[in-house]
């Protein structure tokens, strides 16, 4: 079986976030990159699949130059080897230009599945996936969290509102995973030496046959108008008094001033 | 030598940040209340082919250099000293059997430590036999095709988890440190016993332990080396160990700073953060100064032993360094958090504690100064 997994590198989830003045983008000083979470999960089932029936997975990111990095812990965690869509073309991408380039390049591989995270933790946009799934022509099963493959077909169970829904697709197809799909398992020491001798290949648009302006921002449906930090928290008021004259006077407040009740 | 870590090894470094903080860190802070051994981590320490880094590929290891350990040791060392130790008394027995043993040893040994399928621990100190380590007392005495051991260690790091036991005993008592020979013993062994577990001050989730043999007879193979040899084994082993503790102490007075930094900008006194203040400013500098002076030596003494040149008084120095380094910083955190550091209920208190086990295992810091006098004055 030939599983591919759509790989983002994300700010790690712990990162302070913060916005300069009149950018349009996070600042990345001193920001740690790691695996986007959910992607992690994509990994791990395409490992599982593989070590239960045999195949070969291939890792695929489009970004820059440090998205290597993601890549190589991938190869580290046991994927065998990793195409990385890096060129200044593919960067600045919204949803739609993203998806355009991965499907472009996986329309040159060979697949039977094609797994990814839910969502990216970064711009939470949930979008990729399902649209390298439109792209493709292939249908796709989102938000799955049990995954079981029969003779050309997948049984996923999907999250939905109060409980979940258990679908039947063909493959190939695109599942993206949820959170307790399974337990990511961390790289090995041996995975991590052997990791720099796998295959990582770094692709151009034109080796995807992609027009640099249907890629990357130049391809982008959407634009970024601005981007700012929420307001900070304004500080808690304490009325103080009698506890009935104070309640008195927090219905006050809350319905005069908050506008709230 | 580069001062950047290579590519593998930051590979390796995010790798452990991510299983220390998963793993570790959840229950270390409890472990080392209550002075629970957790030997599942080991478990999952062997399971990412961490137990056995400078162990040959062929049984089994990594065949990794100690620059590439040491980077494992201070992550781990952030989250919890006891099982950064515990990864080092684990590799102290697979280097030794490696450079010392017998192809036999190699093969019945190495592959049962490297994995994790059997604990190691190394045996040196005895109740009269501390610093001055040569005057220790445990006897092995040749009878027939083996050996009988008589004697007590004490403060065995691992004792009575373990199942692998590197022993120094007395072979020829009256020629002194020439008299030591270096015998692996197997948990098991008739004659061979565990005594009281210590109570300590810190360490406490790396169980310590007495360990007595009572007329023990074990195989002519068991010997590591030759007759005699005993001491040189043991010393070298010390060598690389003190490399091991300063990387560990190294990782003790690092997370230190991190938990200072982080309370320093959150703890407001006189309606500012106390960070603004100067007096903190200037020990939080302080601190990451000797922090990265202690990392910079520990990483050249493991180059120089990695390279195969003389790493003895570097090693003693990266040690000494290092460790006084915890010391001072772990002191200096708590120092910070004022009330609160002196609190359980905070990590700095753990951390103190903790760091001053390094300036006295593997030889304490005053054995440290006397291996660096005595390089300079040969």
């Amino acid at each position: 079986m030939k599983i591919i997994v759509l790989v983002k590198q994300v700010p790690d989830t712990e990162t302070k976030v913060q916005v300069k003045p009149g950018e349009k983008a996070i600042s990345t000083d001193g920001v740690t990159f790691v695996i986007n979470p959910y992607d992690e999960y994509a990994i791990e089932e395409a490992l599982r699949i593989k070590e239960a029936k045999g195949g070969d997975v291939t890792l695929i990111s489009a970004g820059w130059d440090k998205a290597a990095e993601a890549l190589r812990t991938g190869l580290a965690m046991g994927a065998d080897k990793a195409v990385h869509l890096n060129d200044p073309a593919f960067l600045g991408g919204d949803a739609h230009s993203t998806a355009v380039a991965l499907a472009k390049a996986i329309k040159k591989m060979e697949y039977d599945l094609i797994l990814c995270g839910k969502q990216a933790i970064d711009y939470d946009n949930h979008q990729v996936g399902v649209r390298v799934a439109e792209l493709l022509g292939i249908p796709h099963v989102a938000v799955v969290t049990k995954l079981e493959l029969q003779d050309g077909k997948a049984v996923a169970h999907r999250e939905v509102e109060g409980g979940s829904e258990i679908v039947e697709t063909p493959l190939p197809a695109v599942i993206t995973a949820q959170k307790g799909l399974n337990e990511p398992r961390y790289a090995s020491l041996k995975g991590i030496m052997q990791a720099k001798k796998k295959p990582l290949e770094a692709k151009k648009p034109a080796d995807v046959d992609a027009a640099p302006n249907e890629v990357g921002q130049a391809g982008a449906k959407t634009t970024v108008l601005t981007m700012t930090m929420p307001p900070e928290r304004a500080a808690g008021r304490v009325v103080e008094g009698e506890p009935e004259d104070a309640a008195k006077q927090v219905v006050k407040l809350l319905r005069e001033e908050a506008k709230v009740i | 030598m580069s001062f950047q870590l290579t590519e593998e090894q930051e590979s390796l470094r995010r790798t452990v940040q991510k299983f220390a903080e998963k793993e570790i860190a959840p229950i270390a802070a409890e472990a080392e209340e209550k002075a629970e051994f957790h030997r599942e981590i080991f478990e999952k320490l062997a399971d990412i082919g961490l137990l056995g880094i400078a162990c040959p590929e062929e049984y089994g290891g990594a065949g990794l250099d100690y620059s590439t350990y040491i980077v494992v040791v201070e992550e781990i060392a952030k989250h919890c000293l006891a099982t950064a130790v515990g990864l080092g008394v684990q590799n102290l027995p697979q280097i030794m059997i490696d450079r010392f043993g017998t192809k036999e040893q190699k093969e019945k040994y190495l592959s049962p430590l490297s994995s994790g399928k059997k604990l190691g621990a190394f045996a040196l100190t005895e109740p009269g036999a501390g610093s001055d380590a040569s005057s220790l007392k445990t006897s092995a005495v040749r009878d027939g095709d083996g050996y009988v051991l008589n004697g007590t260690k004490v403060f065995i790091t691992h004792g009575g988890v373990a199942d692998i036991y590197l022993v120094m005993a007395k072979t020829q008592p009256e020629k002194g440190a020439h008299g030591i020979s270096s015998f692996i013993v197997e948990d098991g062994t008739p004659g061979f016993s565990f005594g009281k577990v210590e109570k300590k001050m810190g360490l406490r989730a790396s169980p310590t332990r007495e360990i007595i043999f009572e007329d023990c007879r074990i195989p002519r193979e068991s010997l590591v080396g030759k007759e005699g040899d005993g001491f040189k084994i043991a010393m070298i082993a010390l060598d690389s160990g003190r490399i091991t503790i300063g990387a560990a102490a190294v990782g003790v007075a690092q997370a230190a700073l991190n938990e200072a930094v982080k309370y320093a900008k959150q703890r407001e006194q006189f309606g500012q953060p106390i960070a603004s203040f100067q007096g903190i400013q200037f020990m939080l500098a302080d601190m990451a100064t000797s922090i990265r002076a202690a990392r910079n030596l520990v990483r050249e003494a493991a180059y120089l032993k990695d390279s195969g040149q003389a790493f003895s008084h570097v090693a003693a120095m990266a040690k000494l360094y290092a460790t006084d380094t915890a010391m001072k910083v772990t002191t200096d955190a708590v120092q910070i958090f004022g009330g609160y550091g002196y609190m359980q209920d905070y990590p700095v208190e753990r951390l103190m504690r903790a760091a001053k086990v390094t300036q006295i295992v593997e030889g304490t810091n005053q054995i440290q100064r006397m291996v660096i006098a005595r390089n300079l004055l040969k």
